[in-house]
């Protein structure tokens, strides 16, 4: 849609509408980008990949629930030499391509952003986040110092804009927040999923292969909120706002929280590619109805009331 | 694009029912479930055999309340599941993915291997529209061969025929389940050809569909882990064979010459040949 009220800036990254496609979700191929992109995402953000190639959980990586969904992937990824042909693939899609990196060490977390940025990347996503893999992810993202030490190994390390996606299994997110500020983040993407399992009654055994994963999905929406409010309020960077968005109402609360923009990731099994342009659509006649000339107008406003 | 309601396909734990031996790597497995048994030929499922894996598996009938599926002993999970006998508990969640289009007139079928099985589903549903309908069924050798005894008993007369190869002539035709192929096609006219088997075999019935300028489709096996379109591990170019797929008609495949037969891509998601 070509209508400046919906642009967004996050860090310098200019977005022609505030939808990106989450990280984790058909991540891995530039064809998957080029559908993702055609469906009206105004940025993506790609698979996680680390240093090495690495196969992931054996199945089930995923479990369906009421409201959600839980996957234990165990960041599959083909390692981010295998991976830079199709960053400089995507780069054609004009919007941006942010790729989302995990290491096991700061330095392994520089050395990626490193890789990713010479193919091209316009900002990489920190994924310190991820609650099924161990001694990465969210591991490192709920100790304050070593998320500090990777933050800072990162922003020395590349010059484009690095975000960080935080984790909503801590006690206080906005601390955490702070902390990834502190040490140089340019945008917080808050949140990745809430540690979840499912435990299959008939069996006795719990269905994921390894056992406890994320949940994402609309059972998560009103905690992603909350997290996006408490940050607001104590960090001044852009926020991106994740969890559960489904559909323009969703996307719009999420901004009154105080997100710049939103990412999507499960509805996209509901709803297909077409999701970012209905969602996009949708708040564009919101933001006239209401009178807003930008959307920036409405990025925590409910702080407001 | 269709739309899957999420909250409605949860994983069910269910019983098998009946286990059938149908080669000596070959098994049919049997349970009920009851969105299973609503899946059209060419949807696909995907099996919970507990502690162990969750793997994506075809389906050879579905009516009743009841579902087969038919399972080859190739790995870890398949080796499990063989291994389990009646009243036994899986999980099933399912039926996903497009399925065949039920074309009427003139058809040709070719499979091979466990591909017979969407197939032969297929066939039963169709075998009343057609006007003529040719059924070609390939294996290695007469041990391996699938459902050649039900084919025949099923389309074996009148306006249909069942044409079964093997690759060291144990059987019927010696060679490929694609070796009968171009004499058939230079002699009868089809409108539309089924195909579903080993991707080399698929990509030969491909090239010869489009020759003789037939409508194809084609059901493929890919890498499957979430089913539902998220993960990307399944895609072959812009599609996701979970979803978007398993069966993919000329137009679709032409759009995918560079993996179709070549590619595929491994659990790290890189790609990888097809031998």
């Amino acid at each position: 849609m070509k209508t400046n009220r919906l642009c967004v800036n996050l860090a310098g990254l200019n977005l022609a509408n505030p939808t990106m496609l989450a990280s984790g979700i058909l991540g891995l191929s530039a064809d998957s980008f080029s559908n993702i992109v055609t469906g009206g995402a105004g940025a993506i953000v790609t698979k996680s990949v680390g240093l090495k190639p690495r196969k992931g959980y054996p199945n089930p990586t995923i479990v369906q629930t009421r409201c959600g969904l839980i996957n234990a992937m165990g960041l599959p990824n083909p390692g981010v030499e295998g991976f830079v042909k199709e960053i400089r693939e995507a780069k054609s899609l004009s919007v941006p391509v942010i790729v989302s990196v995990y290491g096991f060490s700061a330095k392994e977390y520089a050395t990626v952003a490193k890789k990713a940025v010479d193919a091209g990347a316009d900002a990489v996503e920190l994924n310190v986040s991820c609650p099924h893999v161990r001694e990465t992810g969210s591991e490192i993202g709920q100790n304050p110092e070593i998320l500090a030490e990777v933050v800072r190994e990162v922003k020395a390390t590349v010059e484009i804009p690095v975000f960080v996606k935080l984790s909503p299994n801590v006690t206080k997110i906005a601390e955490i927040a702070e902390t990834a500020a502190r040490a140089g983040a340019d945008v917080l993407t808050a949140v990745n999923t809430v540690r979840a399992m499912v435990i299959d009654v008939e069996t006795a055994i719990p269905i994921l292969s390894n056992r406890i994963g994320g949940l994402s999905g609309p059972a998560i929406k009103s905690i992603a909120v909350r997290s996006v409010y408490e940050i607001y309020e104590k960090v001044e960077l852009p926020i991106i706002g994740s969890g559960g968005i489904t559909n323009w109402r969703d996307a719009v609360e999420f901004l009154l929280a105080g997100a710049t923009a939103i990412q999507i990731g499960t509805a996209l099994a509901q709803k297909g590619p077409n999701v970012f342009r209905a969602i996009t659509r949708g708040m564009n006649a919101y933001l006239r109805r209401k009178g807003f000339k930008s959307v920036n107008e409405i990025v925590g406003l409910s702080h407001h009331n | 694009m269709s739309v899957y309601r999420i909250t409605t396909n949860k994983l069910r734990t269910t019983r098998i029912l009946s286990v059938k031996t149908e080669t000596t790597t070959v098994k049919t497995f049997t349970f009920k479930d009851r969105q299973c048994a609503k899946a059209k030929p060419g949807q696909f499922l995907m099996l919970w055999i507990p502690s162990v894996d969750e793997i994506p598996l075809s389906i050879l009938d579905a009516k009743n309340e009841l579902v087969s599926v038919v399972v080859k002993k190739v790995g870890e999970a398949t080796r499990a599941l063989h291994k389990k006998k009646v009243s036994e508990l899986i999980g099933v969640r399912g039926p996903f993915g497009n399925s065949f289009t039920m074309k009427e007139g003139r058809i040709l079928m070719v499979s091979g291997g466990t591909g017979t099985a969407p197939i032969l589903f297929l066939a039963k549903k169709l075998a009343s529209r057609a006007t003529r309908l040719v059924f070609v069924i390939g294996a290695k050798t007469r041990d391996e061969l699938l459902f050649v005894n039900e084919s025949k008993r099923l389309f074996g007369k009148g306006k249909m025929h069942v044409i079964v190869t093997t690759e060291d002539g144990s059987y019927g035709v010696k060679g490929l389940a694609t070796t009968p192929l171009q004499s058939l096609l230079a002699k009868e006219r089809f409108d539309t050809v089924y195909t579903c088997g080993p991707e080399l075999m698929m990509l030969k019935v491909f090239d010869l569909a489009e020759k003789y300028g037939i409508a194809l489709e084609a059901s493929f096996e890919r890498l499957m882990r979430c089913a539902i379109g998220l993960c990307g591990s399944c895609v072959i170019g812009k599609y996701r064979v979970c979803r978007d797929g398993p069966v993919f008609t000329t137009e679709h495949l032409r759009e995918i010459t560079n993996e179709f037969g070549i590619s595929k891509r491994d659990f790290n998601g890189r790609k990888i040949p097809i031998k």
